[in-house]
C-alpha cells in the first residue's frame, strides 16, 4: 500500500518450535498430547486450554489477514551504546538470539489487515532475548505509533517480555518514556489503541505502552504484572496465591478489560474495531 | 555526633577520629598539638579529595544510598520558603514513599514531588524505604494535574531502589499507575524539571522524572536495574554474590551521572559538596535550588505548545541504533 515508503512482504512460514517430536506434554495439565492435536488447535492445549507461547510470525499469521502484513522498520539493529558483556558481549548475544529465533530483534512492526480492518500492528517475540525492550523495539513501538497517528488507522500491539532491556542500560529505561509519549499523542489524535497481554509480559512493557490500550485484552492465563513472582517472593518472604498475576486476576481486579481465547482473538479485535469506527 | 563512613571512607574516619582526639586533649591551648590538628587537617581533606575524584560507579552507588544523604523533605524544607504538603490520591491511601505539596521557591510557586526515604527504623518503615505503590504514583498524578489547572510548574526529586515488588501494588496497578504518569507527564503544558538526588531505580524512578531538564547530583545513580539485581541475572550464584559481582555489574550499568551526561540522557550534573551531599546539605540544597531557578527562566519564555513539543523530541532523541535502508 502507498503509505510506506519500503517495507517487503514477509514470509510467515516458520516452523512452529516450541513443541518437538511427536508428543508434547502440557506445561499445565501435565497431560501428554498429540503434538498435530496441538498444531491444528493454533497451540492451545486440547484438555485444558493452556496457551502455549507463540512466535511473532505464529502470532502474526493467527491475526491478521493472510498476505496483508507488510513490514516497515526492519532494518535497524541496536548499536550496543554501552560496550556490554558478561559471559559473551551484547553483541554476540544479539546474533545468537537471531540466529536462534530467525528474528532481527525482540518485536516486528508493520502494517496490515485484520478482516478487511487496516491497521498499525506491533508482535513482540519472547523467544528474542525474553522479549527485552530495547531502543530498537521502542523506536519499532514509536514509529508504529506514529504512522498509526498519521493515517488514523488503530494501533495494535501484542506485548510478551520480561520488560527492559538490562544491556541498553538507561537507553532501555527511556524506551519506557519514549513510547509511552508516542501513545499519549496517538490518543489526543483520537486513534484507536488495541493492547493485547500474552504471557509472559512484565516491567517496562507492562509499565508504559501495554498498560496504555484504549482497550486491553489479554489471552487465559498469561502472567503479566510489574514484578516478576520470584522477586515479589523473596520481598515479600511468602507464598504467592495461585492466581497471583494471571490474565484472569489482573480481570478480576479491573485492570484489564477481558480475557480472550486465542482463536477468538482476530475476531474480537476486528469486532471491536468495528463498533469504535 | 556519630558519623557513618563506608569502606572507601576508612582512612579518612581514621584521621578525622584522630583530629578529634586531639582536639579534646588540646582544648586549644597547646600549640604544638594545634599545628598538628592542621596537618593532619589538610591530610584529610587532600585524602577526601584524592579518595571522592575517583569514585567508582559501585561506590558511587552506596554514596546515593548513604544512611546521612539527604532526603527529597529535607531539601524541601531548605529551598522553599513556604511549603504545604499535600497527601493522597483520592482513590485508596496516602502513599508515604511519594511527598509532595505547593511550594514557593524564589518568586515562583510550584509543584514540588518526590520520593521519600526515612531515616531510624521507624521512619525508615514508614516510608517503605523509599518505594511506592500505586497510591504514591496516583497520588504524584493528582498533584501533577493540579500544576497543569494553575499553569504552575513541577520539580520532582528522584529518590527510590525501585517501586515496590508486592502483592497489593500488584493487585492495585502499580504498572498501570507508573504508564499513566509517563503518559501524562510527557503531555504536561507547564515546565516539568527533575533531579535525581540519589537513588534513581529502574521504572519507579523513572515514573516521576518525564521532564524539560533531567538533572543529577554529582554522586547519584540512575538505572534500568540495581547493580545487585544486574549480578544475580548474570552470574547466577544461589545469593553467594559479593561487592566484586556488584562493583563489575555496576561498571557494566553505565549508571553514574557522569556516564549519562555524556549519554545525552541528563542535561547537566550539580556539584555536591566535598566527600558527598550529606557534608554539606545547605550548599548542596543551594546547588539544586539555583540549578532549578536557571532552568525555570530558560522554560517559562516557551508557550505550552512548544514546551510539550520540545519534551517529546528530546524524547525522541534518546535512542541507540543503527538503521540500514
Ligand atoms: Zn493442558
Amino acid at each position: 500500500m502507498a503509505w510506506f515508503k519500503k517495507g517487503k512482504e514477509l514470509k510467515a512460514d516458520k516452523k512452529v518450535k516450541i513443541p518437538e517430536g511427536l508428543w508434547v506434554k502440557c506445561d499445565n495439565c501435565r497431560e501428554i498430547i498429540y503434538k498435530k492435536e496441538i498444531d491444528k488447535n493454533l497451540q492451545v492445549c486440547p484438555k485444558c486450554n493452556y496457551h502455549f507461547r507463540i512466535s511473532a510470525l505464529e502470532r502474526l499469521k493467527l491475526i491478521v489477514d493472510e498476505g496483508s502484513f507488510i513490514e516497515m522498520d526492519e532494518g535497524l539493529s541496536s548499536s550496543d551504546p554501552l560496550k556490554f558483556r558478561d559471559r559473551i558481549s551484547y553483541r554476540e548475544k544479539l546474533e545468537e538470539n537471531r540466529k536462534k529465533s530467525g528474528l532481527e530483534e525482540a518485536a516486528i512492526s508493520g502494517e496490515a489487515t485484520i478482516q478487511g480492518h487496516p491497521v498499525i500492528l506491533v508482535i513482540m517475540d519472547f523467544s528474542f532475548m525474553g522479549g527485552s525492550m530495547g531502543s530498537v523495539v521502542g523506536e519499532k513501538v514509536l514509529r508504529a505509533s506514529e504512522t498509526a497517528l498519521e493515517i488514523k488507522k488503530p494501533l495494535i500491539t501484542v506485548a510478551s517480555s520480561g520488560g527492559a532491556r538490562m544491556q541498553e542500560g538507561m537507553f532501555s529505561l527511556m524506551q519506557m518514556a519514549r513510547v509511552s509519549a508516542a501513545i499519549a499523542r496517538l490518543k489526543e489524535g483520537g486513534v484507536l489503541y488495541i493492547s493485547i497481554l500474552a504471557d509472559p509480559t512484565f516491567g517496562g512493557v507492562t509499565a508504559s505502552f501495554a498498560m496504555l490500550g484504549d482497550i486491553i485484552l489479554a489471552e487465559p492465563r498469561s502472567l503479566i504484572g510489574f514484578a516478576g513472582p520470584r522477586v515479589i517472593e523473596q520481598t515479600i518472604k511468602q507464598q504467592l496465591p495461585e492466581d497471583f498475576q494471571r490474565a484472569e486476576f489482573l480481570l478480576e481486579h479491573g485492570l484489564i478489560d477481558k480475557v480472550v481465547d486465542r482463536k477468538e482473538l482476530k475476531k474480537t479485535v476486528a469486532q471491536i474495531i468495528r463498533l469504535m469506527a | 555526633m556519630i558519623k557513618y563512613y563506608l569502606d572507601f571512607e576508612k582512612p579518612i574516619e581514621e584521621l578525622e577520629l584522630k583530629i578529634e582526639e586531639l582536639k579534646r586533649i588540646s582544648d586549644g591551648k597547646d600549640m604544638n598539638i594545634s599545628g598538628e590538628i592542621r596537618r593532619l587537617e589538610k591530610k584529610a581533606r587532600d585524602l577526601r579529595t584524592e579518595i571522592f575524584s575517583k569514585l567508582t560507579p559501585w561506590q558511587k552507588t552506596l554514596l546515593a544510598r548513604h544512611p546521612d544523604r539527604p532526603y527529597t523533605l529535607d531539601y524541601i524544607n531548605i529551598i522553599s520558603e513556604e511549603f504545604v504538603e499535600l497527601h493522597g490520591d483520592r482513590k485508596f491511601s496516602d502513599d508515604k514513599a511519594i511527598v509532595g505539596g505547593i511550594a514557593k521557591i524564589g518568586n515562583d510557586t510550584v509543584v514540588i514531588i518526590g520520593h521519600q526515604k526515612g531515616r531510624g527504623t521507624k521512619e525508615r518503615i514508614k516510608r517503605n524505604f523509599g518505594q511506592p505503590h500505586p497510591e504514591g504514583y496516583r497520588k504524584a498524578f493528582r498533584l501533577m494535574e493540579l500544576a497543569e489547572k494553575f499553569k504552575k510548574p513541577v520539580i520532582t526529586l528522584i529518590d527510590t531502589p525501585g517501586a515496590y515488588p508486592g502483592i497489593g501494588a500488584e493487585e492495585r496497578g502499580q504498572a498501570e499507575a507508573i504508564s499513566a504518569n509517563l503518559m501524562l507527564m510527557s503531555r504536561l503544558r507547564v515546565p516539568v524539571i527533575s533531579v535525581v538526588i540519589g537513588e534513581g531505580g529502574s521504572g519507579g524512578a523513572l515514573a516521576l522524572s518525564v521532564s524539560d531538564r533531567l538533572y543529577m547530583l554529582e554522586h547519584s545513580v540512575y538505572s534500568v536495574i540495581s547493580p545487585e539485581g544486574c549480578a544475580a541475572i548474570l552470574w547466577r550464584k544461589n545469593g553467594d554474590l559479593n561487592a566484586d559481582d556488584f562493583s563489575k555489574a555496576s561498571d557494566a550499568l553505565k549508571l553514574t551521572a557522569q556516564d549519562l551526561l555524556q549519554f545525552k540522557i541528563i542535561d547537566d550534573i550539580i556539584p555536591e559538596p566535598l566527600g558527598g551531599a550529606h557534608r554539606d546539605v545547605e550548599q548542596t540544597a543551594k546547588n539544586i535550588s539555583e540549578k532549578i531557578l536557571e532552568a525555570l527562566d530558560e522554560l517559562r519564555a516557551k508557550t505550552p505548545g512548544k514546551l510539550t513539543e520540545e519534551r517529546y523530541k528530546r524524547l525522541k532523541k534518546i535512542g541507540s541504533f543503527v538503521e540500514e535502508s
